[in-house]
């Protein structure tokens, strides 16, 4: 590329945003999505993730399958840049690949997929250079849940429900007051679609188009995508202009 | 860029006659949203050493990672654990290997030494280290340092002849100590909460206890 790897550090330490942005040694997003949300259930996990791709604050793509099922016993939700998403989709391939080839009867569960991405992200974030992206990672392996996330820092941990981005903020509230053990599917589906119905109406990057993903024991199944119900017949924005003298 | 999420926790640990106690809530908070509840920070780095930190997360785990990995390491080497004070070195020196890429992790290293003693490291981001008979890192060891300085009483590390740092108080009451130390630093620090995990280390082995916290 022509730029040395000390003066792009040199760049790091003394310039700002734009500095950084146009050497591309901090990577800057530009296809986006916006948050994922996993629960475990009675027989799994539960993931799920709308199908936006967005470029800044345009809706550029509108079918963006942002969840992908890992070997035999995980799936993958990511939130962030859609071609490091894919980037890291390359290297699980290489990796179950692998894990294949050994022919030995073992399988990478979910919680060695994690491992390996939490390596990755840290690697990257430390040669300035990150994928960007917030990892949902969940599966189930000889009766194991597992759940976690990891991202683009390296920052990681497993808990009962994880979520990225907006959905931090306004879907880890709802699961922490309502996710409880065993909950059947149709329970998980509905507290899922809470969730993202509030993320609809709050975060501007969410679409109405998402999927819900199951990883159980027999495996993955991605439903296929589908629109949430939603309320916009608030009574102040029925005749918005009663009221406003000389408004249209 | 979004400000690093950093495990602002809080980490006591107490040296005994014979027995350590390690203590850390068990909160990973970024900014000012909680990440999960039920987080351990506390790792057990060989048969006598338990370590707590707080810091980077990220930067956290992958210490943990190397010291594991250099430990046993060192068993295959001399077909033993390594010891508390042995541990300390090595986790001073790989500190120090990333002075000018830091671990961005402030750490409390508990355990017994050689001679079944209670002892106590505690470290700066890149690698001085000293022995004391009690320390605390993170958000809360600013409210918790005091209270056990005034509770604890050591010797001042300038007498001669060296006086012993270690506590006179029993296991149980240091225990006690310890509950009451993170009871009040839950009040005033919104970074430390949820959960407390108590660590003790005597001849007998390791046990870890549990305790609610305030969860607001």
């Amino acid at each position: 590329m022509g730029t040395s790897k000390n003066s792009a550090y040199a760049y790091q330490i003394v310039g700002g945003w734009d500095r950084l942005a146009s050497l591309n040694t901090w990577g800057y997003p530009y296809v986006t999505g916006t948050s994922v949300i996993g629960i475990k259930y009675k027989d799994g996990i539960l993931m799920t993730a709308d199908m936006g791709g967005s470029y800044g604050s345009t809706l550029r793509y509108k079918s963006v399958e942002r969840m992908k099922p890992v070997g035999k016993h995980s799936l993958l939700g990511a939130s962030g840049e859609i071609s490091d998403f894919q980037e890291i989709l390359s290297y699980l391939d290489e990796l179950i690949l692998y894990d294949n080839m050994w022919d030995d009867g073992n399988s990478l569960g979910p919680k060695e997929v994690h491992n390996y991405l939490t390596r990755v992200m840290y690697n990257r974030r430390n040669k300035f250079n990150p994928l960007w992206n917030s990892l949902v990672l969940g599966g189930i392996k000889n009766g194991q849940k597992y759940l976690g996330t990891v991202n683009m820092i390296g920052v990681h941990f497993e808990d009962n429900h994880v979520a990225t981005g907006f959905g931090n903020h306004l879907a880890r509230p709802i699961l922490r007051d309502e996710w409880h053990e065993n909950l059947s599917f149709e329970e998980g589906v509905k507290l899922l679609e809470k969730c993202m119905r509030v993320l609809l109406y709050r975060d501007r990057s969410a679409v109405n188009k998402l999927q819900i993903a199951k990883i159980t024991e027999e495996g993955v199944t991605l439903s296929k995508p589908y629109a949430l119900k939603t309320f916009w017949q608030f009574s102040a924005f029925q005749n918005p202009t009663v009221g406003a003298e000389g408004s249209w | 860029m979004e400000g690093e999420p950093l495990i602002y926790l809080t980490c006591v640990a107490i040296a005994g006659a014979d027995y350590c106690v390690i203590a850390a809530d068990t909160r990973m908070s970024t900014g000012y949203s909680i990440l999960t509840r039920d987080y351990s920070k506390i790792c057990q780095l060989a048969e006598k050493s338990v370590m707590a930190s707080s810091g980077f997360q990220a930067d956290v785990r992958a210490l943990q990672k190397v010291l594991a990995a250099r430990h046993l390491i060192y068993q295959h080497q001399h077909n033993k654990q390594m010891s508390c004070p042995a541990m300390a070195q090595l986790l001073s020196n790989t500190l120090y290997y990333k002075r000018f890429f830091p671990y961005y992790a402030f750490n409390v290293l508990g355990g017994l030494d050689n001679e079944g003693k209670g002892c106590v490291f505690t470290y700066d981001a890149v690698g001085s280290y000293e022995r004391v008979g009690y320390s605390s890192q993170g958000s809360g060891s600013t409210l918790i340092m005091p209270f056990l300085d005034n509770q604890l009483k050591s010797p001042s590390p300038l007498l001669l002849p060296a006086q012993d740092a270690v506590t006179p108080l029993s296991e149980p009451e240091a225990i006690d100590l310890v509950k009451t130390c993170f009871a009040s630093a839950t009040e005033r620090d919104i970074y430390t909460g949820d959960k407390l995990e108590i660590v003790v280390l005597n001849a007998n082995g390791i046990r870890r206890d549990y305790m609610e916290l305030r969860k607001d």
